[in-house]
């Protein structure tokens, strides 16, 4: 029996009267990697960004290994610390070389000693090929480049799980595969995962599961192979065949 | 009076000034970068509080303020002209300083704030090691122009009888009957203090630059 880390129920999220998603369930076992797809739009990256409560939830709750996060006397940053999350824009901080934007949070955050956190950020920039890129700071690295140190910066946290959000979205075309190659053997070394993308490839071969959200809701879920050939709706086969082509021509010209 | 010593008198002011300006210009970054991250981070109150002192100070002129500021400071407790007129115009400098440093937390932050809390920093810890070194590092440039301004409206504190460079200036051109040559001497001496300032700050900026490539 596998054993769940991640429980979502009943999660709404409401800007004023514009509901961004309603009553989103979802389940997320140890080592499984989910990947979200839909149209933009469709409240993706705000699931993402209420599970590890940069952005409140209006209703429903979210456990991390049973321990219910919606609850009001949770500490924040020390759930924050269990989530890694990696955005669209990279996010790197900038005054910072790769090796300190790696090392700042063992240091301020796990308050690891010096030569500690400098062994570990290391080892975490070892682990997405950037360990000669070290001490260049982010405008000096190539988007890729800053995707992987943005992936090594929230994994030298240890986290429990990881949120990717449209990591590939902000790259050019050539640059994809090397974030896609981290992100694959992340998955394979038996990370929890958590990819909102629209690379279909990418879901097809590593995902254990494949959540077609549109409007607000999950539509469906299931294997790469249930959405693909035996999907429920229509409108999930349109929806993945229609994103499979226009991606799938930016993939080969990668 | 012979030249030399005439050009000395003035130029001994230079001191009152710089010590002026030495207190007037960090007092308004410190409370300058307070009243920012107040602003921008403090929540809506005190938000609007610091938004109304901030249109106050800067809706008035300085000379005004500094002879309210100096009589509600040497009134209640006895301030010599020199530390009331510095300490005044480190608050007037302050509500400036703020927009300046407003400005610039607003475009660093955002996306920098959501990606320290991300890691699990708290507020405090990301504005202190995320926010503040980016953020001061976009001030200088603007932060150059207030440190001209202060320079200069030092020369406002004359009026509470201070020794400085254009109270000496007055006071010599008085008793020489020389307006042109002791105001002409005073305003070379306040333009090399500010150019001097700026090209600092220049240097100071490329040297804190972030490299990149182009």
């Amino acid at each position: 029996m596998t054993n769940t880390i991640l429980t979502v129920k009943n999660l709404t999220k409401k800007y004023g009267r514009n509901i961004v998603f309603e009553n989103i369930s979802l389940n997320v076992n140890e080592g499984d990697t989910i990947v979200i797809i839909g149209p933009s739009g469709t409240g993706k990256s705000t699931l993402l960004r209420c599970i590890n409560l940069l952005t409140k939830p209006d209703a429903g709750q979210i456990w991390l290994d049973e321990q219910e996060i919606t609850a009001k006397d949770t500490d924040e940053d020390q759930v924050r610390q269990h989530i890694g999350m990696v955005f669209q824009n990279f996010l790197l901080f900038n005054h910072l070389t790769a090796l300190e934007n790696v090392k700042l949070g063992l240091l301020r955050v796990k308050k690891l000693d010096k030569d500690a956190a400098e062994a570990k950020a290391m080892q975490e920039l070892e682990r997405v090929g950037l360990s000669d890129r070290a001490n260049h700071y982010p405008g000096q690295l190539s988007g890729g480049q800053q995707q992987r140190v943005a992936i090594a910066r929230a994994l030298a946290m240890d986290p429990r799980v990881m949120l990717f959000d449209e990591p590939t979205s902000a790259l050019d075309p050539e640059l994809i595969g090397e974030v896609l190659e981290v992100m694959r053997n992340l998955a394979l070394s038996g990370m929890t995962m958590l990819v909102v993308t629209h690379e279909m490839g990418f879901a097809r071969e590593v995902a254990d599961r494949i959540v077609f959200m549109e409007k607000g809701s999950i539509v469906e879920e299931g294997s790469p192979d249930e959405l693909f050939y035996r999907p429920k709706f229509e409108r999930t086969r349109e929806f993945l065949w229609k994103i499979t082509e226009l991606y799938g021509k930016k993939e080969k010209e990668a | 009076m012979d030249i030399g010593k005439f050009l000395q008198y003035i130029a001994s002011g230079t001191a009152y000034t710089l010590g002026v300006v030495c207190v007037a210009l960090p007092a308004g970054l410190i409370f300058g970068v307070i009243f920012a991250i107040i602003f921008v981070y403090g929540g809506k109150l005190l938000g609007r509080f610091m938004q109304f002192y901030s249109t106050v100070m800067r809706g008035i002129p300085p000379i005004v303020l500094l002879f309210i500021l100096y009589f509600i400071m040497s009134g209640n407790i006895n301030l010599s002209p020199f530390w009331a007129g510095s300490i005044s115009l480190g608050i007037i400098s302050s509500a400036y300083q703020m927009e300046i440093v407003r400005g610039a937390i607003q475009s660093v932050s955002g996306g920098q704030m959501m990606a320290a809390r991300a890691i699990g920093m708290s507020k405090m810890q990301a504005i202190r090691y995320i926010i503040l070194p980016q953020t001061l590092r976009l001030a200088i440039p603007p932060w150059s122009n207030e440190a001209a301004i202060v320079i200069k409206d030092s020369s406002l504190v004359y009026a509470l009888g201070v020794p400085e460079i254009l109270r000496r200036a007055q006071l010599i051109s008085a008793s020489t009957q020389q307006p042109f040559l002791a105001y002409i001497t005073a305003a070379v001496i306040y333009f090399l203090l500010v150019f001097i300032t700026n090209r600092l700050l220049d240097r100071l900026e490329n040297r804190l630059r972030i490299p990149s490539n182009p």
